[in-house]
C-alpha cells in the first residue's frame, strides 16, 4: 500500500501547482516564507556555532522548515506545541526569544535557557523519543475536561513510531477522543537506521487505522501541504472529532546532529537528489512563481533573519555564567530539599553541597518569566 | 478536638481523595478498572458515581499511557492522581515518572510543575507471587525530584495523601496490600500533613527500631515482646522516604545508642542501607553503643507458596531476634 502524499506547491515544470490552501491569503503566504527563513536561519548559524564551541552539540534540521512552519501556522494561539529536538527552534515562531533557544543549547539554563512553557504554549524541546506524546494527550485531555477549545500537535519522527510511547499515546488519544494531532516528520532516517530497517509499513500513515483515526500523508518538503492537513486536523480535533496521524514524507537532508558524520552509513548522493524539493527555495520559486514576491523581497527578508539571528547571539553570549545554586534551585518545586530536612541552617553549616552566592539578576534577554495565563 | 471514628486504611485513602475532588475541580483519576470496578483493592469504590466518568477515568492497559498522560495534565495545572494497579506495574512505566514527571520542572528551568500523584498497591502477603507483591520503594529512592510516601495506618495515610495531592511535585504514594483493611481512628473531614516528616509511635530508650508501612506493625508487635524480656524499644515510622526526615531518625539514635532498621524489600541496595549510613554519617555516631543492624526481605523473588512467602520478608520474631542481638552487644 502507498498513500498518497498530497501536496500543494509543484516543482514549476511539470508538476502544476494545485489550490492555495482556504483560508491563505497572500500576506499569510509571505507571513509563512519569512518564517521559514528565520528558521533556516538560525539552523545554519546555529551549526556554526557549534563549529566554533560557542554551543553544545546541536541537532539540525536544514529542509524541514516546512514540517514545523507549515503546521505552525494552521494553530490557534490557544493551542500547546510539543516539539522534539528536531523543532528546537519552533518556539521562536511563538515568541521565545532566539536567544533563549541558543542558551538551551550552550547549557545555559536557569534564568535563561528556558521559556516559559504556559506563556508560549510550547513545551520544552523533548530530547529523549517519543516521551512527549503522552503529555501532548494529557495536555490535550485537560483542555477536555475544563471544556477549553484548546488542542495540542506534537512532533516526532519515524524512528519514534517504534516506541511504547508512541503507542499508547496514539491508543489513549482515540479512546478519549482528545484534539491531538500527532505530526510525524518521516525523514526515513533515525541516526544511521534507515525507515525500512525502523517499521514494516510503507507508510507511517497507514498506522493509524489501528487506532481508528485519519492517517494523512503529505509532502513533508511541501510547506503548505503541512499547514493544510495540520489545519483540517485540528478542526477536526475541535469539533470533537478526536486525533489525527499525519506522516510528513520527507528525507533528512542533513546530518542526525552536529556529532554525527551521515557519509558513515548512507549514500550522499540520495540527499543530493532529495535536496533539490528542499521548502525555503521552493516556496521562494512558487511566490516568485505567483508574483506575490519579487527577488528584491527575497533579499531583504533574507536580511531581515540574519539580522535578527545575529542580534541572538549577541544576547547568548552577554549571558553569564549562572551560578551553582541553579543546581538546587528547581529539584522540587516547593523548594530547596533541605529546606524539608535538616533545614537551610544546617545547609549553611556544612561544606557540602557547596555554599554559593545567590545569583544577581543577570542583564540578557526575556526567557518568558511573566505570569503564566490562566487555564490550558 | 474533632470528631474521629474507626475506618480502614482504605477507606481513609477514599476519604482523602473523596475530599480533594469536591475541593479542588483539577483533581480527577486515572488508572486501570478504577471506574465501575472501584480498583484492584476497592480503594476508589464509588467515586465514579459521585463524580463521573470525566473524573475518574478508566485507561486502557497502559501504564506509560497513564503516567505520561497524567504528567501532561498535571503540567497545566490539573492534579491528576493515577492509579498502578500493583506497584510492580510501575516498572513500565519508569521512563514517564523517573526521567519525565521527576525531572521536568528542573528541566523546564523552574517555569512548570507535575503536581501529581502516583498511587500504587505496594508489598507481599496476599500470594500474588513474584511479579505482584514487591515493595518497589528503594527502585524510585535515588530519583531527586520524587517524593516517595508510605504510609502505615488509616489516618496518616488521609493526612499524607490530602498532603501529596497538594503538593506541587509528583509524589510516589505507595499503599500497602494488608494494610487495607486494618482499622485506625480517623478525623472527619479533610486535613493534611506528615509529608516529610517521620513520627516516634513508641517511646523506649534501648534501640531505635526504624521502619515503614506495614513493618511498622510488626516493630510495634516486636516492641510488645521486647518489653516483656526487659528492652524498651523506641519505633519510628519513617512515613516518606524522600524527602527523609533525618532529625527525627538522628535524634532517636543519640538518645538509644542503637540502630535497627526493618523493610520488607531485599536487603542489597534497600533503603536500609541509607538510614543506617545517614545515622552512621552523623552526630548520632559517638553516641552509637553496638554495630548498625538491617532486617529485610530475602536476597529473592516473593514466592507464591504462602509459608514460604512469610519466611522472605521480616516477621516480629526477626525483629526480637535483631533487637535482642544488638542489646547483647
Amino acid at each position: 500500500m502507498t498513500a498518497e502524499v498530497l501536496y500543494v506547491i509543484g516543482d514549476g515544470a511539470g508538476v502544476p501547482d494545485n489550490d492555495v490552501p482556504e483560508g491563505l491569503s497572500n500576506k499569510d503566504l509571505v507571513a509563512l516564507y519569512r518564517r521559514l527563513v528565520l528558521l533556516r536561519t538560525f539552523d545554519e548559524r546555529a551549526v556554526a556555532l557549534q563549529r566554533q564551541g560557542r554551543i553544545g552539540t546541536y541537532a539540525l534540521y536544514w529542509g524541514e522548515e516546512g514540517t514545523q512552519a507549515g503546521p505552525l501556522y494552521a494553530c490557534d494561539d490557544r493551542d500547546w506545541l510539543f516539539p522534539s529536538y528536531r523543532q528546537n527552534a519552533i518556539g521562536v515562531l511563538r515568541g521565545v526569544a532566539p536567544s533563549t533557544v541558543l542558551a538551551w543549547w550552550r547549557g545555559y539554563g536557569g534564568r535563561h535557557g528556558f521559556w516559559n512553557p504556559r506563556e508560549h504554549r510550547t513545551a520544552p524541546i523533548c530530547v529523549p523519543i517519543a516521551t512527549h506524546l503522552p503529555h501532548a494527550v494529557g495536555l490535550a485531555w485537560a483542555a477536555k475536561i475544563r471544556r477549553e477549545p484548546v488542542a495540542s500537535i506534537a512532533w516526532f519522527g519515524d524512528g519514534a513510531t517504534s516506541e511504547g510511547d508512541w503507542h499508547e499515546a496514539m491508543n489513549f488519544a482515540s479512546v478519549f477522543k482528545v484534539a491531538t494531532v500527532f505530526f510525524c516528520v518521516n525523514n526515513q532516517w533515525a541516526i544511521s537506521t534507515p525507515f525500512s530497517k525502523q517499521t514494516a509499513t510503507e507508510t507511517i500513515s497507514e498506522k493509524a487505522a489501528a487506532y481508528a483515526m485519519p492517517g494523512v500523508r503529505v509532502d513533508g518538503f511541501d510547506p503548505l501541504a503541512c499547514y493544510a492537513a495540520t489545519s483540517q486536523a485540528l478542526e477536526r480535533g475541535r469539533n470533537g472529532g478526536g486525533p489525527t496521524l499525519i506522516e510528513a514524507f520527507c528525507y533528512r537532508l542533513g546530518a542526525h546532529g552536529t556529532a554525527d558524520d551521515p557519509k558513515l552509513y548512507r549514500d550522499e548522493s540520495e540527499a543530493q537528489r532529495w535536496r533539490t524539493l528542499e521548502p525555503v527555495n521552493r516556496m521562494a520559486s512558487y511566490l516568485l512563481r505567483l508574483g506575490v514576491l519579487d527577488d528584491d523581497d527575497l533579499q531583504s527578508i533574507g536580511a531581515e533573519a540574519k539580522k535578527t539571528i545575529a542580534q541572538a547571539v549577541h544576547e547568548m553570549e552577554a549571558i553569564a555564567q549562572p551560578g551553582r545554586e541553579i543546581l538546587f534551585d528547581h529539584v522540587y518545586a516547593s523548594g530547596r530539599p533541605w529546606s524539608f530536612d535538616e533545614g537551610l541552617a544546617e545547609l549553611q553549616g556544612t561544606d557540602r553541597p557547596p555554599a554559593v552566592k545567590p545569583l544577581a539578576p543577570q542583564p540578557g534577554p526575556s526567557t518568558g518569566d511573566a505570569e503564566a495565563p490562566a487555564g490550558t | 478536638m474533632p470528631e474521629a471514628r474507626s475506618i480502614t486504611y482504605a477507606e481513609a485513602i477514599r476519604e482523602a481523595l473523596d475530599d480533594a475532588m469536591a475541593s479542588d475541580e483539577s483533581v480527577f483519576l486515572m488508572g486501570e478498572d478504577i471506574g465501575v470496578y472501584g480498583g484492584a483493592f476497592g480503594v476508589t469504590t464509588g467515586l465514579l458515581q459521585k463524580y463521573g466518568a470525566d473524573r475518574v477515568r478508566d485507561t486502557p492497559i497502559s501504564e506509560i499511557g497513564i503516567v505520561g498522560i497524567a504528567v501532561g495534565a498535571a503540567l497545566v495545572g490539573m492534579r491528576p492522581v493515577a492509579e498502578m494497579q500493583f506497584s510492580d506495574f510501575t516498572a513500565n512505566a519508569m521512563d514517564q515518572l523517573c526521567n519525565q514527571a521527576a525531572k521536568l520542572h528542573f528541566m523546564y528551568g523552574g517555569k512548570a510543575q507535575v503536581p501529581m500523584v502516583l498511587r500504587a498497591p505496594t508489598g507481599s502477603g496476599t500470594g500474588a507471587a513474584a511479579q505482584h507483591s514487591q515493595s518497589i520503594e528503594s527502585w524510585l529512592a535515588n530519583v531527586p525530584g520524587l517524593k516517595i510516601v508510605m504510609p502505615s495506618n488509616a489516618a496518616d495515610a488521609k493526612g499524607l495523601l490530602t498532603a501529596a495531592i497538594a503538593d506541587p511535585n509528583p509524589v510516589v504514594f505507595l499503599e500497602h496490600k494488608l494494610l487495607y483493611k486494618t482499622k485506625g481512628e480517623v478525623e472527619v473531614g479533610s486535613y493534611s500533613g506528615g509529608l516529610g516528616s517521620a513520627v516516634v509511635t513508641h517511646e523506649g530508650r534501648d534501640v531505635s527500631i526504624v521502619c515503614w508501612s506495614a513493618m511498622v506493625h510488626k516493630a510495634l508487635a516486636a516492641a510488645g515482646s521486647l518489653k516483656d524480656q526487659g528492652i524498651d524499644a523506641e519505633v519510628i515510622d519513617v512515613r516518606t522516604l524522600r524527602p527523609l526526615d533525618r532529625s527525627t531518625i538522628v535524634g532517636s539514635v543519640s538518645k538509644t545508642g542503637r540502630l535497627l532498621v526493618v523493610h520488607e524489600s531485599p536487603l542489597t541496595g534497600g533503603f536500609g542501607g541509607e538510614i543506617a549510613a545517614t545515622v552512621t554519617e552523623s552526630d548520632a555516631f559517638d553516641f552509637l553503643e553496638a554495630p548498625v543492624k538491617r532486617v529485610a526481605g530475602l536476597e529473592t523473588p516473593i514466592p507464591s507458596n504462602p509459608e514460604l512467602e512469610k519466611g522472605v520478608v521480616p516477621q516480629e520474631e526477626d525483629i526480637v531476634k535483631a533487637a535482642v542481638e544488638i542489646l547483647a552487644g
